[in-house]
């Protein structure tokens, strides 16, 4: 074993190309691929400095500085959808992680195996739902007019019904809602693997110890769960400016109405590019959205690297 | 002290079955929703227990079925088609990078890496499968953009490789002179069954579930729509009825929009393989959160 793994290692430059030649023509569709899908965008960034024409091509196109980004930022939509999406980001990221803990802790107090494999197993439905049908889901409780809150709930106790999809006031709280309920499970699953994980003997110390079941989540378990939760603390930061389209074009059913607290940059760029034939502006959001997100990672590692460099990332 | 301990339990229990149950009563009310009698709907509403019960949504997809199932088979072949080749390509470029002595090892797993840490977004990508690859109104739309789902089931596929493989069992067949291609798919595929499944599984339900290509990329050719396409535009479409006064656009529209519950129906139909599937999945599905989850 030892012997022949020094005498791969002997193997010169030529010989493990040669070695290895079927394997790289192998991946090279893949390696193609990343290059199509991920790299030639990257570069296509640059687009953002140019007034792009479908009809001229990229190359033909001319170049106009910031004019797209002037552009962008002189409508009232910059400033709104930057706010929306961050904060949209940050109360999900606070709350979202704090539901997960919480299930995952309690998950982990339910005894029977059986009992947890359904609990485990039925959370993660709403994961497994694409945002068309969560749309739907939505609308059947929601419809202005035959939706189950104003018909069973609001009218049958003697209040107005609301027109949810005109009054843009409420959207903060039901999308919060429902990115809450579709993420809770996928979330609260890693917590759970992770908490399952620990050490038993330091829970059957306490106990030995007359530490209350409270005790235990407090001291022992959340300072454990510390490192998990900076790691993926660190990883959502990176998506900062990203936002999930679908939850924000979909849910809302992208009425017009509502988009003062709907409209993400996810949601803007594809508006202005499908809806308005605006390149230009969706192009300079685009821009903005990809280098402050990189912006972040890079930032984020940096710091964590300084302070606690095993939860770096890279 | 037992007494309290045992309160606790059950207070546990009764959280997670509200839970449970937030997560489940949705898609009763849309079954609800598919099954209630047009009249009885305008009058009640959506309910969970309807007052007439009327299997006309169900009857019309069955006598119609020809628009619904060419969607559905569209969703099936993107997602059996998509699948396949986001394995293939995942598998091969993960096998690559797991070679430890690899010529340009380094620079290769930077290469995948990179595409997780930065990314051109969404309109460069769109001007280059529309503008260079000319991919709009054609089925490769559905298939192409977002294959490999990133970088990051690579990465998965390789730490795997890399740590769920005996290096002697690669060695013995390189002594039997087996081909590097022939040890892939003869040794290390068999070998890699769990992954491979957990990796299909994220990939198949992304494109079971993804509408936002469609969106995209299927402008003219609504035959090619996918299911969620099709579920998509009844929306937008009752939407345009909902706050439009135009007769004359409404009169077009309302022509071809199917009745509330003809659309919760297809609405079922398309949550309904995922849901049936999932069981037997759910083991390989949880595993793929939880080692993805944290390690990213």
């Amino acid at each position: 074993m030892t012997k022949s793994e020094k005498a791969k290692k002997r193997l010169s430059l030529k010989k493990r190309l040669k070695k290895y030649a079927p394997l790289y023509l192998l991946a090279l569709p893949s390696l193609l691929y990343l290059v199509v899908n991920n790299y030639l965008p990257m570069g296509g960034l640059v687009l953002a400095f140019k007034k792009f024409s479908f009809r001229k091509g990229i190359w033909e196109s001319p170049w106009n500085g910031l004019k797209n980004f002037t552009f962008l930022f002189g409508s009232k939509w910059a400033k709104i959808m930057f706010t929306n999406t961050i904060l949209y980001n940050v109360v999900f990221l606070l709350l979202g992680t704090v539901f997960a803990i919480t299930v995952a802790i309690l998950l982990n107090e339910v005894i029977s195996k059986k009992a947890q494999q359904v609990y485990q197993t039925i959370i993660l439905i709403p994961h497994l739902m694409s945002m068309v049908v969560v749309g739907y889901l939505v609308f059947a409780f929601l419809s202005g007019s035959n939706g189950f809150i104003n018909k069973s709930i609001l009218e049958p106790l003697g209040f107005e019904g609301v027109s949810w999809y005109t009054e843009a006031g409420y959207w903060p709280v039901i999308l919060t809602i429902v990115h809450l309920w579709k993420s809770f499970g996928f979330q609260s699953i890693v917590y759970f693997a992770t908490i399952v994980g620990f050490d038993r003997a330091y829970y059957e110390a306490a106990a030995v110890d007359g530490a209350s079941t409270w005790q235990q989540i407090r001291k022992i378990t959340l300072p454990m769960l510390r490192p998990t939760v900076i790691i993926l603390l660190v990883m959502s930061l990176g998506r900062m400016f990203a936002s999930d389209f679908g939850l924000f074009y979909q849910v809302p059913q992208d009425s017009g109405m509502l988009y003062r607290t709907t409209t993400t940059i996810d949601t803007f760029v594809y508006r202005a590019l499908m809806q308005d034939n605006d390149v230009g502006r969706s192009l300079a959001a685009g821009f903005l959205q990809s280098v402050l997100g990189f912006a972040v990672v890079m930032i984020t590692n940096l710091i964590v690297r300084k302070t606690d460099p095993d939860s770096a990332l890279f | 002290m037992v007494g309290s301990k045992k309160s606790f339990r059950i207070a546990v229990n009764v959280i997670m079955i509200l839970l449970v149950l937030a997560c489940i009563l949705p898609f009763v009310l849309l079954v609800m929703a598919s099954l209630t009698d047009e009249a009885t709907l305008t009058t009640y509403g959506y309910s969970f227990f309807p007052r007439k019960i009327s299997f006309a949504a169900y009857d019309y997809l069955l006598s119609s079925y020809q628009k619904i199932l060419k969607a559905y088979g569209m969703t099936f072949f993107v997602t059996a088609v998509g699948t396949t080749m986001n394995i293939f390509l995942t598998l091969s470029l993960a096998y690559l990078l797991s070679k430890k002595d690899l010529p340009g090892r380094m620079f290769l797993s930077f290469f995948v890496f990179f595409t997780m840490l930065f990314n051109g977004g969404m309109v460069p990508s769109y001007i280059i499968w529309t503008g260079v690859f000319h991919i709009r109104d054609t089925v490769w739309a559905l298939i192409l953009p977002n294959l490999l789902m990133g970088a990051y089931n690579v990465i998965l596929m390789r730490t795997y490789l890399t740590t769920n493989i005996p290096p002697e069992i690669i060695e013995a067949a390189e002594m039997d002179s087996c081909s590097e291609v022939g040890i892939l798919f003869r040794v290390v595929l068999p070998l890699s069954k769990p992954m491979i499944a957990t990796v299909g599984l994220f990939s198949g339900l992304a494109y079971w579930n993804d509408w936002i290509n469609g969106l995209y990329y299927l402008v003219r050719r609504t035959e090619l729509y996918t299911i969620q396409n099709v579920l998509n535009t009844m929306m937008s479409n009752a939407e345009f009825l909902a706050n439009n006064t135009n007769v004359t656009q409404l009169q077009s529209a309302s022509l071809s929009l199917p009745t509330s519950g003809i659309r919760m129906g297809i609405a079922v139909i398309a949550v309904l393989p995922v849901l049936v599937i999932y069981p037997f999945f759910q083991k390989y599905f949880v595993k793929g959160i939880v080692v993805g989850g944290v390690k990213g």
